[in-house]
């Protein structure tokens, strides 16, 4: 039941690197403010179990020596659920700066892409990928300009 | 009957993949999405009918015995919220159906709405069902997850604007809720929450405080209590109207059931209760000063509906069998007419082609049915008698008349306050949008404005608003006069309906509603059948009466008579 010092300190840092960066405006800050929050919480839920032994598999460790599966499995879970939103921020991200970007003859060509795609079938995958706009530098440009995006 | 449990969650689940493996096909993806809901809404009744008279039914999914496995569990409460969820979301759909049909889904351009809308509502169940604090996180994520994809629908720039807001600030939630199960799991050993009732109860008091007040900030955000609304009159107005009307409907009242399930199962000895009174005042006040103040009808409705949550806390802080019961009742009018209106306003809007009441007028005279589906609700939000609003309402006071402190008296006197404020606000939409003359709205200079100042103080409003709504959706009228599709008229109208027969047989409902209400003050009855499924679940859970009999508990029964004594 040793708790030990340096995985505390480490959520304790965690917690207060991702509590500033989520209070940026840059949404892409906020992004990794929320991964580093949400994996110091993981690590909470780590610690919560209290116990550190091995592996808790049945026939290969002595019950006495296991660590308490349960919280492992709420972490999966949690890992999960913090993958999906992450990705799903991703594309926010990329959506928030290319309306950003548009200056007013961009806006109206994308416009009439819309219209166009509001007939076709599941064409948003699509246009990400035509395009090839996940090129690197387009995805750094959001740290820049993130004073404008919201 | 058990093994009807999981089917609210599982039907439209299934059916979510179902409908994501044919895009394109929208036929075959609409009568997909019906058909679940449809089948959701008999399995809830079903539910409903077996749990009120055989008593709570619960479930260990893949047969590991409760503190192990994941239960889960429905009783009173989980059955009317299942049911009133499925009534929602069917008809919703249903109004969406007439909306894409006729837009040429202006509003909904991608075949991924359909299965968003269905894992939407499998998450709303899963909250619902979930008897595992953990489970219940989970249901959480899944319905914010999809909210976070119907809120920003189109991807067009007010809608990322403000669904970048909501996105933010859930998540905060979401991770405070997580922390918040490991320091509990830390503290307990255990997320089940008829394991919790026991444990947390043998607890420190500082240990239980913190505790408590950690999960009420992550539920108070998702419940948009007072401090912590903020975000939702930013962000709901500007999703498509029937999104608007589902989230209106639902989102919050998740957390309200959540608050409902801690405060009970977790903490029935909680020492916040009278901070809850407090906040219910302040949200009720904050809440519904804000909706006098709007000229949009959708931010005007989202005020009202944080305003409305108040008396949904106010319940809860009583912390008695009528105060639950009477919260219960109200949280399934609350649903209804609140999607009602959110619906009604998406036929003004339509007809319209605002919802500014800067713009607005006339609505009586183009179409006198949107004013009668506008009219009925607008009356039942308001707490007019005979309708279900005021029945809620009178429950409330009833019960807090009956426990006659000082706080519960000056709710009773803010909450009447409020309703009257209430049916300003919207009366002031009836008189605007459908009383004021179409030409006055247009600030036609050879028309007298019917109301001189309010009009005069409107047009001088005029440009600053425009100026401050720009983000908001339409504030520059679209297309006027369309032709309204029968099914959102028709969809808009059976919502109505079921508000009316809520009204009608209040009576029953709200007998059910306290046997929900005198449900929840007794935890250690939902206890044992979860966690002795051998007595009780397999047998229909037996009846909570002997149960109370033959307590022999000492803890439990010692904690009970605490309660009575407080």
């Amino acid at each position: 039941m040793t708790m030990p010092l340096v995985l505390v300190i480490v959520m304790v840092v965690m917690y207060a690197g991702g509590v500033y960066l989520l209070l940026d405006r840059s949404l892409t800050r906020v992004l990794l403010g929320f991964l580093l929050v949400g994996n110091a919480t993981n690590l909470l839920l780590f610690l919560a179990s209290g116990s550190f032994g091995r592996a808790p598999i049945v026939g290969t460790t002595d019950p006495e020596d296991m660590s308490d599966p349960l919280p492992q499995a709420l972490i999966l879970t949690a890992i999960v659920i913090t993958f999906g939103v992450s990705a799903f921020i991703l594309a926010l991200i990329y959506r928030s700066w290319r309306l950003s970007r548009q200056d007013e003859e961009d806006s109206v060509r994308i416009e009439e892409q819309e219209l166009g795609l509001a007939d076709a079938v599941d064409l948003t995958t699509e246009e990400v990928t035509d395009e090839g706009l996940a090129g690197t530098q387009e995805f750094q440009e959001p740290m820049r300009d993130g004073g404008d995006e919201r | 009957m058990n093994a009807l449990i999981p089917l609210v969650v599982l039907i439209p689940l299934g059916c979510a993949a179902l409908t994501l493996a044919l895009p394109g096909r929208r036929r075959a993806q609409q009568t997909i999405t019906v058909g679940a809901l449809i089948a959701m809404l008999a399995v809830s009744l079903v539910l409903m009918w077996a749990v009120d008279t055989e008593g709570p039914l619960v479930m260990q999914v893949g047969g590991w015995a409760a503190p192990y496995g994941i239960s889960l569990v429905v009783d009173r409460l989980s059955a009317l919220m299942l049911v009133v969820s499925a009534i929602v979301l069917l008809a919703v759909l249903l109004f969406s159906l007439g909306q894409g049909l006729a837009d040429g889904d202006e509003d909904t351009p991608v075949s991924i709405y359909y299965p968003t809308y269905l894992v939407l509502g499998a998450g709303v169940c899963n909250a619902f069902i979930a008897g595992d604090l953990f489970n219940l996180y989970v249901g959480f994520e899944i319905l914010l997850v999809a909210s976070y994809v119907l809120i920003t629908l189109g991807g067009t720039a007010p809608r990322m604007r403000a669904g970048v807001t909501y996105v933010v600030v859930s998540l905060v939630s979401s991770i405070l809720f997580l922390a918040g199960i490991g320091v509990i799991y830390a503290a307990t050993g255990t997320v089940n929450l008829a394991q919790l009732t026991i444990r947390i109860a043998e607890l420190p008091s500082e240990v239980q405080l913190i505790l408590n007040l950690l999960l009420l900030v992550a539920f108070g955000i998702k419940a948009a209590i007072f401090p912590l609304a903020f975000w939702l009159p930013d962000s709901y107005p500007t999703a498509p109207a029937p999104v608007t009307a589902v989230f209106a409907g639902l989102l919050t009242k998740v957390g309200v059931y959540a608050i409902i399930r801690s405060q009970t199962q977790l903490f029935p000895q909680s020492s916040v209760d009278n901070l809850l009174l407090v906040i219910a005042a302040l949200t009720l006040i904050v809440g519904i000063l804000g909706a006098v103040s709007q000229l949009d009808i959708k931010r005007m409705l989202s005020f009202t509906l944080i305003s409305h949550i108040g008396y949904m806390i106010f319940g809860i802080g009583m912390a008695t069998a009528a105060g639950f019961g009477a919260t219960i009742f109200y949280i399934a009018h609350h649903i209804i007419v609140q999607t009602t209106l959110f619906l009604a306003v998406g036929l003004i809007e339509r007809q319209g082609g605002s919802t500014s009441l800067t713009s607005l007028g006339g609505l009586m005279r183009a179409s006198p049915v949107i004013a009668v589906l506008f009219f009925i609700p607008m009356l039942n939000l308001g707490g007019i008698p005979p309708f279900s609003g005021f029945i809620g309402k009178l429950g409330l006071f009833e019960a807090g008349a009956e426990l006659a402190t000082t706080g519960t008296y000056w709710l009773i006197g803010v909450g009447a306050l409020v309703s009257l404020l209430t049916l300003y606000a919207l009366a002031r939409v009836w008189s605007l949008a459908f009383w004021r003359t179409r030409a006055a709205a247009l600030g036609d200079v050879s028309v007298t404005p019917p109301s001189t100042t309010e009009g005069l103080v409107l047009r001088d409003r005029e440009d600053a608003l425009l100026e401050r709504l720009h983000d908001a959706p339409d504030a520059i009228p679209r297309q006027e006069q369309r032709q309204i599709p029968t099914l959102m008229v028709g969809a808009t109208a059976g919502m109505v309906t079921v508000s009316v027969v809520l009204t009608l047989f209040a009576g029953p409902l709200f007998a059910y509603s306290e046997r929900a209400g005198e449900m929840l003050t007794e935890p250690a009855q939902i206890a044992r059948l979860v966690l002795e499924p051998d007595e009780d679940s397999q047998l229909g859970g037996g009846s909570g009466r002997t149960f109370l009999e033959s307590d022999e508990d000492a803890g439990i029964q010692q904690r009970e008579e605490v309660d009575d004594g407080s």
